[in-house]
């Protein structure tokens, strides 16, 4: 069963055919996994306030239910680090289409990996576990399971992929923790599995790395029709 | 033997599969070719079933009597084989339901393929209310070695492999028939073939609780275009609960048309690669294409252990050896060099004359000069050697000193090490009795290195339960 602000969430999104990314947002921290300290701004004062709050340096993301890829519109600024910036750039997104708000979130290091979830005719749940960023659809390494999954489930995905070693630690480069991944594709694939009724497809991308947490710092949730 | 039902009941699917009485629904009185009349003539006297001919219209099929309906044939019937008119077919099953028939094949087609969901639709709702197993509609049925044939394919057109412990449930009838030819080619022996058609009711899932069951069934094979809505899920988990290897071979894999996706995900996961990747996780064993789908058969049908698929090889050609060397390590099998006692050992057996010319690595070239006696030696070192798990044998049947007897001295070297062997012996019609030395004594041999690879590499891919 899911909570009850993740129900209303989703029955407020659906007239778009997707959840907004801080609502999304909310959903995966309701959910207990770790997300970046995040606010959303309609005003100069109002964005400079939480940016300071949050602590530059800053990423600014455009919020509105006409733009589903961002980066198409130019609608992610990353590294801000001051006001000015942050104001220059609320001017900017507040033109876009459809703009409701501009993100303000902390800025997160580590390894991109993309987390998402697809729920197919023929097996429901499935979920995908690859290296992240913008490149995911060119290099396609990436590697699926049936949801929902357990620990070992989650260690052969990790095994499956082409640049594992990345993940473990390559040419001196500190290794990822690797439970707190496993811990998220199984929270992940769980959430997914009750949520399989409404949702069509997540992408949590990407999904930052570091020795010590895995953080989902972008996620899109598209719903069914 | 018992099977769930959808509606969650128990259906009984052996009259389908191992009938006493037989209804043929839709006999000719005048066209011997029609498919009634061929699946009438060729189980009537021929298989130990009676068979009875239903025409609404009565009368005389030759000296046999025609029953106008089901009901009036004076024996309570296992089987109904119904192959009227589309159309005609829901009352004829509601006619069998009436009159205690308990299971039933309709071959007729003309339903969801052709526009008429709504006839299927019916057959399904008092199926699933009277708990009535019937396969198709638009497929063959049964072919069950030594027991019914319900295929309508003359009798002298068709290829039957042995009986052994095959069972290939396929969704095309074609693809069937064509596999059954290539069995019988291999020498794979089957339990069953079952042609689902459009699978209104009885699917795979079903099908896979009666067969995990079946003690005549040791592999269960599928030929799969795709699953209804949620259906693979539930196959998938039957399948990894099931003792006995299921191997399944897919088409469809190429997306028709790769619709506009808004996802990252939605793109990557697409039909095929959640297909397989759902498959794989839960210990099926995927065949890409026919040659690994009668490989992995023949293999499985042989021994169920797995291996982690350390490969020895013996060959008595060089260049054989390092066509299997190379199509091992793509499968992702390897082949260990031996080590030097090892080595060693296999020298010390072989006959002076070999000893001297033989590249005794792995794999070991025992050369053109070898006789049985050089190959038993050196299977039985590697049959007991920890170093390989599986022994792989490329015999060359035109080598002299090869006997007809090969086959069955090295069965007996796998059967005491207990340990699987593996062969390729090139099919041509003159070397069927050595061929024959191997299988009926239980080793499996492909007609291509690769084939041999192929069955080491299931044994390797097959998973413990």
């Amino acid at each position: 069963m899911l909570k009850k602000e993740v129900r209303d969430i989703l029955e407020k999104s659906r007239k778009w055919g997707w959840v907004l990314e801080p609502d999304a947002q909310k959903i995966f921290s309701l959910y207990g996994f770790k997300t970046p300290k995040y606010a959303v701004a309609t005003q100069a004062r109002q964005a400079v306030r939480l940016a300071r709050q949050i602590g530059y340096p800053v990423v600014a993301k455009i919020v509105s239910p006409a733009v589903v890829h961002k980066s198409d519109v130019d609608g992610v600024v990353v590294g801000i680090k001051d006001d000015e910036t942050l104001v220059r750039t609320l001017s900017r997104l507040s033109n876009i289409d459809g703009f409701v708000g501009m993100l303000i979130a902390e800025m997160v290091k580590g390894l991109e990996l993309i987390v998402g979830a697809k729920n197919d005719f023929q097996f429901g749940p499935m979920i995908l576990l690859g290296m992240g960023g913008v490149g995911v659809e060119i290099y396609k390494d990436v590697s699926l399971r049936m949801a929902p999954l357990n620990t070992r489930d989650a260690d052969r995905m990790i095994q499956e992929l082409t640049a594992r070693k990345l993940l473990t630690g390559y040419r001196g480069s500190e290794p990822i923790h690797l439970n707190a991944l496993k811990k998220t594709l199984v929270t992940f694939s769980r959430l997914m599995m009750d949520m399989q009724g409404v949702v069509e497809s997540v992408d949590l991308n990407p999904v930052m790395c570091t020795a010590k947490s895995c953080m989902v710092v972008d996620a899109r949730m598209m719903l069914k029709k | 033997m018992k099977t769930v039902n959808p509606k969650g009941g128990l259906m009984n699917l052996k009259p389908l599969f191992e009938p006493k009485t037989m209804a043929v629904i839709g006999i000719s009185a005048t066209n011997d070719r029609h498919p009634a009349n061929v699946v009438f003539a060729k189980n009537n006297h021929r298989y130990p079933v009676e068979v009875f001919a239903v025409n609404p219209k009565g009368g005389k099929l030759h000296a046999e009597t025609i029953y106008p309906r089901v009901a009036d044939i004076p024996k309570k019937m296992d089987l109904a084989v119904i192959a009227t008119r589309a159309e005609l077919v829901p009352d004829v099953m509601a006619e069998c339901i009436g009159a205690g028939v308990k299971s039933a094949a309709v071959i007729s087609g003309g339903f969801t393929e052709g526009g008429r969901k709504d006839l299927q639709d019916r057959m399904v709702d008092m199926a699933r209310e009277a708990r009535f197993p019937f396969i198709g509609p638009n497929c063959l049925g049964v072919y069950v070695p030594l027991k019914v044939d319900t295929f309508f394919l003359p009798i002298e057109r068709m290829i039957k492999p042995d009986a052994g412990g095959v069972t290939f449930v396929s969704q095309s009838g074609g693809i069937l028939v064509d596999h059954m030819i290539k069995f019988a080619q291999q020498g794979v022996g089957m339990a069953k073939a079952v042609s689902i058609g459009n699978k209104a009711f009885i699917k795979e899932k079903e099908l896979l609780a009666y067969l995990a069951r079946d003690p005549a069934t040791k592999v269960i094979a599928y030929y799969i275009e795709g699953f209804g809505e949620g259906e693979g899920r539930d196959f998938v988990i039957a399948a990894n609960a099931c003792a006995k290897p299921v191997i399944l071979m897919k088409s469809g894999k190429t997306a028709a048309g790769n619709r506009a996706v808004s996802s990252h995900t939605a793109s990557l996961a697409g039909d095929y690669a959640s297909f397989a990747a759902a498959v794989a996780q839960h210990n099926i064993i995927e065949a890409a294409n026919e040659l690994e789908l009668v490989s992995f058969c023949e293999v499985l049908s042989s021994y169920t252990k797995p291996i982690e698929g350390r490969i020895g090889i013996i060959t008595g050609s060089g260049g054989h050896g390092a066509m299997a060397v190379d199509a091992c390590s793509l499968a992702g099998l390897t082949v260990p060099e031996l080590s030097e006692p090892t080595k060693t050992e296999i020298k010390n057996n072989l006959a002076e004359s070999v000893r001297t010319i033989a590249a005794l690595g792995n794999p070991a070239d025992l050369t053109g000069s070898a006789v049985d006696d050089d190959f038993v030696a050196c299977a039985r070192v590697m049959g007991a050697s920890p170093e390989v798990d599986c022994v792989m044998v490329l015999l060359l049947p035109y080598i002299p000193g090869i006997s007809l007897d090969i086959g069955v001295k090295l069965s007996s070297v796998s059967r005491q090490f207990n340990k699987p062997f593996v062969a390729y012996v090139p099919h041509v019609e003159k070397y069927n009795m050595l061929i024959e030395g191997f299988e009926l004594n239980g080793i499996p041999v492909s007609s291509s290195i690769e084939g041999a690879v192929l069955m080491a590499k299931a044994l390797a891919r097959r998973q413990p339960c």
